[in-house]
């Protein structure tokens, strides 16, 4: 067979499983409505607020509930956690609301 | 069949032909290239997939959290300030967490305890996520025990495991009632971890937090905009590893690239030559140019991405699972729900595609407009 | 016919290296007939001969064609010719392709690949379809024995091959007119013979052949119609036999 055509051919199976993948993923969410559903509702119920990736430290479990000193609060000097240190974030400084001004006055 | 078709066909395979001729370099070439898509693809697949399920599951998470600090660290927070915030206007209830973590030396692993709002255990029994069951190797019906803040170990009955799906958010979770929380971690009366706050309003959340700060200013509110914002910027291209292995596959293309735009071999000069002067326009072999990179580029993201995606939603991301385990001895099996993200993907497609074609194309330019001439004299 | 008006070609001009190979030659190339330049080394034989055959552009003078089927005068040419000096690169392309089949003193093959896929090399990117190229190379292979060398690679040819596969090779686009660069230098008198053999066939088929060579068994041939001898890039003498 020709060198063209069975390259053709195998780039032509190859683009047809890609459609495919992308059928397969809409259909799948599709499909997973339910269980998401079920999930979600766990999430309300327990009122969680965080997915449990990393389980090894507080700020990598809740890394929402954590902030930027977290990860410094066993001792300065802790071992980061490798590698989901590196993978997860703490929630911006916009997670402070700004300090009312009244706060600044201090009763004598 | 028509003249254009043929052309390219015919020169294709000339191509495929040059390609085979060098076959231990470009099916090493092809390998790589093959990989580090299918690395970059796994990881676009990943975390839009996680991305999307957190999207979708902290919907459901608590308007505001409110945390009371102390000497910069995390403390318990007074029930009463429940009560206060409850009055607030917008704020329409209040709800104490009580939840902390556990760490069981036995086993090694973290547990995240609870005590549910409702739906409570009976005491003595504990609800736990499939991750703690298959950690401690416990089916229901079995019994755990934790050892108490007090030093004395506490025996539970495992009355329900949470099924497999849902370990994304309870693999962890240990749920009991609230006389064995107290065991466990002696909390002291009228404390609780922290406040969960639903409002009224979802536009009112910042408003609501601003005058829960006030009010308490040892407290921190935060708001479910930042835990959804956290889980937007997980696995940031900006972060730590990701900077890694994004650089790593960008130096892997500039390197593919750099090796073709580096110029041609004597080799290739002197067939160039010679086609040329048995007939071939500069188009002609420009166009073989074309087809050769196009090849490899085209083959390598196709299969590449193929790959990725049944390594992510088919194998669970096992290649991952390894790297991102860390010190986690509790870990999640992803079972993700397929999600393919098209803008990505697509600069996935001119990154490693399109410079890598013109490459093979724009050295052989020169080489290609040379005078037919030259192959006389060779 | 092809005729060549006060044409010059100096390579490298306006640097200290330049330097003229063919300087101000005049000549008619008849159809038909067996045209051999004759010359020693450096007499620019190599330099006329890709002129004539459209493979690069004269410095100064006229190069005309006339009674050459081409594609893009269909029905054809202008009683005077046309002067392909100044035709686009495109156009000459389709000129050499299709009206002139080259024989290369190194012959030209590409390594690597097979006899059968150099002799429809040339053909590729005119748009026919493949099965109908492979017929016509492997019955041109047939007409000069090469057959069991099809799916050879060319490396493993010896030179008498080789020389068949070139002259296969430039018979692929069945030009009118073909034209060898010394063919005989790396043959033996036996497989020089055996070229002016085929050369002498390809004739009586009605092709043009033009020849250049400093080799006695090809310009004392008496299958050579004209013979043009050469010297420092300039015409000499002119024999015309029979």
């Amino acid at each position: 067979m020709r060198k063209s055509t069975v390259f053709l051919s195998f780039t032509g199976i190859n683009a047809a499983l890609f459609a495919i993948m992308l059928a397969h993923a809409a259909m799948s969410q599709d499909a997973a409505r339910a269980l998401e559903e079920r999930r979600a509702e766990m999430v309300r119920e327990l009122m969680l607020t965080d997915l449990c990736i990393f389980t090894e430290a507080r700020y990598t479990r809740n890394p929402s509930m954590a902030d930027f000193h977290a990860p410094f609060q066993d001792h300065p000097g802790a071992l980061e956690h490798f590698p989901s240190g590196s993978l997860v974030s703490p929630p911006s400084p916009g997670a402070y609301p700004p300090v009312p001004a009244r706060l600044h006055e201090r009763p004598r | 069949m028509n003249a254009p078709v043929n052309r390219h066909r015919n020169i294709l395979d000339f191509a495929l032909s040059s390609l085979i001729r060098r076959k231990a370099k470009n099916l090493s070439l092809l390998f790589v290239y093959t990989l580090i898509v299918f690395v970059i693809a796994s990881l676009i697949f990943f975390v839009h997939a996680l991305k999307r399920e957190a999207a979708l599951l902290l919907e459901g998470a608590p308007g505001i959290v409110v945390q009371k600090m102390m000497a910069g660290r995390h403390d318990l927070i007074p029930v009463e300030y429940a009560r206060e915030v409850e009055k607030m206007r917008g704020v329409r209830k209040v709800t104490p967490r009580y939840w902390g973590y556990y760490y069981d030396r036995a086993f090694g692993a973290n547990y995240t305890l609870m005590v549910p709002e409702a739906g409570r255990p009976r005491p003595g029994s504990v609800f736990i996520g499939s991750g703690v069951a298959e950690n401690q190797r416990v089916k229901a019906g079995d019994f755990i025990t934790f050892g108490a803040h007090d030093g004395l170990p506490l025996l539970l009955t495992v009355e329900r495991i949470f099924p497999a799906e849902s370990e994304l958010v309870a693999a962890d979770l240990v749920l009991m009632d609230m006389p064995d929380f107290q065991s466990m971690f002696g909390m002291p009366e009228g404390r609780a971890t922290d406040l969960a706050v639903t409002v009224a309003n979802p536009r009112e959340l910042a408003t609501v937090a601003r005058k829960v700060a006030g009010r308490f200013p040892d407290s921190r509110p935060i708001m479910k905009s930042e835990i959804l914002r956290t889980y937007d910027a997980i696995f940031d291209w900006r972060g730590g590893m990701m900077v890694v292995v994004l650089g790593v596959a960008l130096i892997s293309f500039i390197i593919f690239a750099w090796d073709k735009a580096t110029g041609l071999s004597a080799d290739e000069r002197r067939e160039i030559g010679i086609l040329k002067s048995v007939g071939w326009e500069t188009s002609d072999v420009l166009l073989l140019k074309f087809w050769e990179g196009a090849v490899i580029s085209m083959t390598a993201f196709l299969a590449g991405v193929l790959l990725a995606y049944g390594h992510v939603f088919f194998f669970s991301a096992a290649l991952f699972a390894h790297a991102l385990k860390g010190w986690s001895v509790l870990y999640p099996e992803f079972r993700l729900v397929p999600a393919a993200d098209g803008y990505q993907l697509s600069v996935l497609f001119f990154l490693s595609v399109l410079p890598y074609t013109v490459a093979t194309i724009v050295p052989a330019w020169l080489a290609a407009t040379v005078d037919p001439d030259a192959a006389m004299r060779s | 016919m092809i005729e060549l008006t006060d044409v010059t070609k100096t390579f490298n001009a306006g640097l200290e290296s330049r330097f003229t190979a063919v300087d101000g030659v005049s000549l008619a190339i008849e159809p038909g007939k067996v045209t051999v330049l004759k010359g020693p080394s450096g007499s620019g034989k190599t330099t006329l001969l890709s002129l004539i055959g459209c493979m690069s552009r004269p410095t100064s003078g006229r190069i005309t064609l006339r009674g050459m089927r081409t594609g893009f005068l269909p029905d054809g040419d202008p009683p005077a010719g046309f002067d392909i000096s100044s035709l686009p690169e495109r156009f000459l392309t389709e000129i050499r392709r299709t009206g002139f089949g080259f024989i290369f003193q190194q012959f030209g093959l590409v390594k690597g690949i097979t006899a059968l896929e150099n002799v429809m090399l040339p053909a590729y990117p005119a748009g026919e379809d493949m099965s109908g190229i492979r017929n016509r190379a492997i019955g041109l292979m047939g007409l000069f024995d090469l057959n069991r060398h099809a799916d050879a690679k060319v490396d493993w040819l010896s030179g008498g091959e080789l020389q068949r596969v070139a002259i296969a090779r430039a018979l692929i686009n069945d030009p009118s007119t073909i034209i060898a660069d010394e063919p005989t230098a790396h043959l033996d008198s036996k497989l020089s013979r055996e070229f002016m053999e085929v050369a002498g066939r390809l004739n009586q088929d009605g092709k043009t052949v033009i020849i250049a060579s400093h080799d006695p068994i090809v310009f004392d041939s008496p299958l050579v119609d004209t013979v043009v001898e050469m010297r420092d890039g300039r015409v000499t003498a002119t024999e015309k036999r029979a």
